[in-house]
């Protein structure tokens, strides 16, 4: 939803607490699960993450979470899903070139990240999504990646 | 300055690539060897008439470091802007091809910065591009499967490591001067310049900015971008409008996102008796003042629809002392076919 999702950039600095206070036990409980259960539950998971960040974010599943490095504002709603904004469209305003009632994706993630702790991470370079992790858990991915990194 | 004849080559072989040099173009070294540059853009025609790019390319003979030709700018279909530059390049001039990220794909795009530098192009701008919903097809499908940040980073692996992003290797690297846009003009203001030193490290080496009209912006735009070190990295091409009259400048404002445009300066041009004129002397003034901003290397000039004003208004500002860019010997100039 469009306010809740101003709301978390608002709050990026308390959604970057949580995030780092719940981030363990997530990828835990995640690795847990796909060690028990193998690939059985990742569709309900993906419906989970789907649901929660959907509602908080407006999260559109890119596979490839980029929250952290964007000021908890996701770059999959630009409506050119620039992953390193903003363009040059902004109007004076703040708001999006493409949309003039949403606020700039972007202007909102630099503003978020202003008030993180590690918001400095917009800074660095985020390369193009992998376009066949769409629709796929970035959860899952990382639980998975771990475990891989370990193994 | 070099004449092709001096490399002995046709007029558009690129030149010999000089020590720290990245391409064997014109364009760069007239920035490397610390010339105040010029730049222009060129309207792609709606036709598919090689001679029509000519016409429209010689208005600018002598006056310019380089051209760019537009992708589709404003979403509007004309002329690719590898076809123009490829047509420039017969000739000898210094195109600057843009891509955007809007209408190809990361396949598509490798394909075509392999085809630019083998038709001898040896700069390209890296932008975002403008939303299909603008432009005259609006329910074309919008790709952008890379950003301007990403296409700078694929474009410098294709040069600096000669492989494909897939990790494919290349025969022979497409050697490009690699450019992006920055507009220091629009918000989030204090960030813009992170995001020009973004752009910095994913490979930029020129940018072009977006129109200014607003020289205390620009001032403070570039105090921060010499603090972050950039203009040492980066060669920077501030935008200058010619404004053909008051009206003209409130549909800018009003109509393309991103374009600011003080009240002063729209004061002025109603008041004017002649407000082609005085958006001519606007221009100059500009470019003369942005010529003594620290960091600021040339001005890219766009003169829509006032392209044959471009060598009068370079040569009334004088940023280029006595400099006389680079023009063809023997201009191709192919009378208008009525
Ligand atoms: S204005 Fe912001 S949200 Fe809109 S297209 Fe540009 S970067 Fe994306």
């Amino acid at each position: 939803m469009y306010k809740v999702r101003l709301w978390s950039v608002k709050h990026s600095r308390g959604m970057e607490r949580l995030y780092h206070a719940t981030n363990p036990l997530v990828l835990g409980l995640m690795r847990g699960l796909t060690r028990l259960f193998g690939h059985r539950l990742d569709r309900p998971i993906t419906a989970l993450e789907a649901g929660v960040k959907g509602f908080l974010f407006d999260c559109k599943m890119c596979g490839d979470c980029a929250l952290s490095k964007t000021g908890m504002s996701c770059p999959m709603n630009c409506p050119k899903t620039i992953r390193n904004g903003p363009c040059g469209g902004v109007r004076e305003n703040g708001m999006c070139e493409v949309k003039p009632e949403m606020r700039c994706v972007w202007v909102a993630a630099w503003d978020g990240a202003s008030r993180m702790q590690h918001g400095d991470a917009i800074k660095n370079v985020n390369f193009a999504v992998d376009h066949r992790r769409k629709g796929t858990s970035s959860w899952l991915k990382l639980a998975r990646e771990d475990s891989d990194a370990a193994a | 300055m070099l004449r092709p004849e001096e490399a002995g080559l046709n007029p558009g072989d690129p030149l010999p690539i000089l020590p720290g040099h990245v391409s064997g173009g014109r364009f760069e070294r007239v920035l490397r060897a610390g010339h105040f540059a010029i730049t222009t853009e060129i309207a792609p025609p709606d036709s598919a008439d090689p001679d029509e790019v000519l016409r429209r390319a010689h208005l600018f003979d002598g006056h310019v470091d380089a051209i760019n030709a537009t992708d589709g700018s404003g979403a509007h279909c004309h002329m690719s802007s590898l076809a123009v530059c490829a047509i420039l390049t017969r000739v000898g001039y210094s195109p600057i091809i843009q891509i955007s990220c809007r209408d190809r794909n990361r396949i598509a795009i490798q394909g075509d910065v392999l085809g630019a530098a083998a038709l001898r192009v040896g700069n390209v701008l890296c932008l975002s591009g403008d939303d299909v919903s603008v432009g005259d097809h609006p329910e074309a499908k919008p790709v952008f499967d890379f950003d301007s940040v990403t296409l700078l980073q694929t474009i410098r692996t294709l040069r600096d490591e000669s492989r494909f992003l897939s990790g494919r290797k290349l025969d022979l690297p497409p050697q490009m001067f690699l450019g992006a846009s920055i507009n220091p003009f629009a918000p989030p203001y204090a960030n813009r310049v992170d995001q020009f030193a973004k752009k910095v490290a994913a490979g930029a080496e020129f940018v072009q900015s977006q129109y200014c009209f607003d020289l205390a912006m620009a001032r403070d735009f570039m105090a921060r971008a010499r603090d972050l070190g950039l203009t040492e990295r980066c060669f920077t091409l501030m935008g200058v409008g010619v404004l053909a009259s008051a009206k003209t400048a409130k549909w800018l404002r009003s109509a393309i996102p991103g374009v600011h445009i003080p009240d002063e300066v729209i004061r002025r041009l109603e008041q004017a008796e002649k407000p082609k004129a005085e958006g001519r002397r606007i221009a100059v003034e500009l470019m003369q003042q942005l010529a003594e901003i620290e960091g600021i290397n040339g001005i890219h000039l766009m003169a829509f629809k006032q392209e044959e004003f471009v060598g009068e208004i370079v040569k009334a500002s004088g940023v280029l002392g006595s400099r006389k860019p680079w023009a063809p010997e023997f201009p191709l100039v192919p009378t208008p076919s009525k």
